[in-house]
C-alpha cells in the first residue's frame, strides 16, 4: 500500500473520462430524454383533447337521436290521428249511405203499397159494380157508379 | 505445530500477501527500471512508481463505461429517427441517467453543466471498479500468472492510490469552483470568518487576527477532511470486502486439503489439471441438463453436491456458500459505496458553489 504516481495518473484518467462524458454522453442522452418527455406530454395532451371531443360528439349524437326520436313519435301520432279520421269519415259515410238506402227503399215500399191499394180499390169497385149489376140486372149508370164507389170507400 | 500445519500457515499468509500486492513498475534501488518482485522492492521504489494493474483495470473499466454509454447514445439517436420505442438496453441506461439527474437536481441547486456528467462518470466508473470484486478472487490473477505476470490486483478501488486519486481530483474541483464562484476574498473569508465571526460578535479589531487564525485552522481541517474521507471511505470498504473474499477462498483451500490428501493418494503431489477440468465440466453439464429441463432441480442439487464432494470435499461446498453469501452482500456494498462517493462529490461541489 504505497502512495505513488498512480495517484496522479488516476486523477488524470478520471478527469479525461469526466470530460468525455460531459462532452459526448450526458448532453445527447438527456436531450433525447427531454425530447421524448415532451413528445409523451404532447401525446397525452392530444389524447385528453380527443377524449373531450369524443365526449362532446357523444352528447351531440344523443341530442340528434333525441330529436329524431321526437320527430318520429310526432309522425307516428299524426299518422294515428289521420287513420282515426279516415276510419271515422268512412263510418259516417257508411251510416249516411245506409240511411239513404233505407229511406229510398221505404219510399219505394210506400209507393208500391199505394199503387196496390189503388189497384185493389179499383178492382173492388169493379167487382162490386159487376156484382151489383148482376144483382140489379142492369147497368149502373156512371153517376151511380161514382156514387157507389164513394160510399164504398167512405 | 506440525510441519504440514506450518506449511499451510505460511502459504496462507503468502497467499494473502500475494493477493494484496500490486503490479508495481518503477525504478529499482540499483537504478534500473522494471517491475517490483515482492512488497519490499515495491516499497523501495518510493513515489516514482506506477501500479500497472490498477491503472490498466481502471482505464479499461472507464472505457467500458464510455463504450456502453456511447452505444446508448447511438441507439437513442436511431430510436429518435425511426420514432420507435427504446430498446431494453437503452431503457436501462436511461434509468441510470435519470437516477443521477434526479439526485443531482435534489442536492445541487446551482447551474453547472459539469456536475451531472461528473456524477454519472464517478458513479458508473466506481460501480464497475467495485464490481470487479465479484469476480472470484483467483480467476484473473491466475490468468495473469499463466501469462507470466506475477502480481495482479484486479479491483482498482482496493488500491488507495486510485481512490485518493479520484478524491484529489474532486478536491481540486472544490478549490477551483470555490475560487471561481466566491472569488479569492470570498473563499478566504469563508475560511477565516467561520464558525466564530468576530464582525457580528462585535469584537475589538485587535482580537480579529487571533479569532481568524483559530477559524482558519478549523476550516482547513474541515476542507482537507473532505477528500481524505471521500477517498479512504471507498478504499476501506472495498479493501475489507476484498480481504474477506480472499479469506473465504483461503478457508476453502485449507479445508479442502483434507480431501486433497485423498486426491493426492490417487494423483500424487499435484492434482492434474485435466481432473479439475473434468470436474468443472461435470458440474457444468449437470447444470446445463437442469437448464434444458432434462433434470429435476432436486436431483441437480444432489448431483452437484456429490460432484463437489468428489472434487474438493464439503469444505468446497461450504466455501462456495460463504463466497456466494458474501458476494450477495457485497453487491449492496459495491452499489452503496459508488453511490456515496457520487453523492458526496455532488454535495461538496454544491457547497463550493454556495454564497454566504
Amino acid at each position: 500500500m504505497n502512495i505513488n504516481l498512480t495517484l496522479v495518473l488516476q486523477s488524470i484518467a478520471m478527469m479525461i473520462f469526466v470530460w468525455f462524458c460531459m462532452k459526448f454522453i450526458w448532453p445527447p442522452l438527456t436531450r433525447a430524454l427531454e425530447e421524448r418527455r415532451e413528445k409523451i406530454a404532447a401525446g397525452l395532451a392530444a389524447s385528453d383533447e380527443a377524449e373531450k371531443e369524443l365526449n362532446k360528439a357523444r352528447v351531440e349524437a344523443e341530442q340528434i337521436i333525441d330529436a329524431a326520436r321526437q320527430q318520429a313519435s310526432g309522425i307516428l301520432d299524426q299518422a294515428g290521428q289521420r287513420g282515426h279520421q279516415i276510419v271515422d269519415q268512412a263510418k259516417q259515410e257508411a251510416v249516411h249511405e245506409r240511411e239513404r238506402q233505407v229511406r229510398a227503399t221505404e219510399a219505394e215500399i210506400t209507393q208500391a203499397q199505394n199503387q196496390a191499394r189503388v189497384a185493389l180499390q179499383k178492382e173492388t169497385v169493379q167487382l162490386s159494380i159487376a156484382g151489383a149489376s148482376k144483382v140489379l140486372g142492369r147497368e149502373v149508370k156512371a153517376s151511380d157508379h161514382e156514387q157507389l164507389l164513394k160510399e164504398l170507400i167512405a | 505445530m506440525s510441519a504440514s500445519e506450518q506449511a499451510i500457515t505460511e502459504t496462507s499468509s503468502g497467499y494473502i500477501q500475494h493477493h494484496l500486492q500490486n503490479l508495481t513498475f518503477g525504478r529499482h534501488v540499483d537504478g534500473s527500471w522494471g517491475i517490483a518482485h515482492g512488497a519490499e522492492e515495491a516499497a523501495a521504489m518510493g513515489f516514482w512508481a506506477v501500479h500497472l494493474d490498477t491503472l490498466f483495470w481502471s482505464v479499461a473499466l472507464g472505457f467500458l463505461f464510455i463504450w456502453l454509454f456511447r452505444k446508448a447514445v447511438k441507439q437513442s439517436v436511431a430510436a429518435a429517427e425511426t420514432e420507435s420505442a427504446p430498446a431494453p438496453f437503452l431503457n436501462a441506461i436511461e434509468t441510470v441517467i435519470e437516477f443521477i439527474d434526479n439526485n443531482v437536481r435534489d442536492v445541487f441547486s446551482g447551474s453547472n453543466p459539469l456536475i451531472a456528467p461528473l456524477a454519472l462518470t464517478v458513479f458508473v466508473w466506481i460501480f464497475f471498479m467495485n464490481l470487479m470484486d465479484l469476480v472470484p478472487v483467483d480467476w484473473l490473477p491466475w490468468l495473469a500468472h499463466s501469462a507470466g505476470v506475477e502480481y495482479q490486483k484486479v479491483v482498482p478501488t482496493t488500491d488507495v492510490n486510485a481512490t485518493m486519486g479520484m478524491a484529489l481530483a474532486v478536491f481540486f474541483m472544490i478549490i477551483f469552483y470555490s475560487l471561481k464562484i466566491k472569488g479569492v476574498g470570498g473563499f478566504l473569508g469563508e475560511l477565516t470568518m467561520n464558525p466564530i465571526n468576530p464582525k457580528t460578535m462585535g469584537m475589538p479589531k485587535i482580537a480579529w487576527p487571533f479569532v481568524m487564525l483559530f477559524n482558519f485552522m478549523l476550516e482547513v481541517v474541515g476542507l482537507l477532511a473532505k477528500p481524505v474521507s471521500l477517498g479512504l471511505r471507498l478504499f476501506g470498504n472495498m479493501y475489507a470486502g476484498e480481504l474477506i473474499f480472499i479469506l473465504i477462498a483461503l478457508v476453502f483451500a485449507a479445508g479442502s486439503g483434507l480431501v486433497a490428501d485423498g486426491l493426492q493418494v490417487m494423483f500424487g503431489e499435484h492434482v492434474p489439471g485435466w481432473f479439475l477440468l473434468l470436474a468443472a465440466m461435470a458440474v457444468a453439464a449437470t447444470l446445463l441438463l437442469n437448464f434444458s429441463g432434462k433434470l429435476a432441480t432436486r436431483h441437480t442439487l444432489l448431483l452437484v453436491l456429490i460432484e463437489m464432494l468428489l472434487i474438493g470435499g464439503l469444505a468446497f461446498a461450504g466455501g462456495q456458500l460463504l463466497h456466494f453469501g458474501w458476494a450477495v452482500f457485497h453487491i449492496l456494498i459495491v452499489t452503496l459505496q459508488a453511490y456515496i462517493f457520487m453523492m458526496l462529490t455532488v454535495v461538496y461541489l454544491s457547497m463550493a458553489h454556495e454564497h454566504h
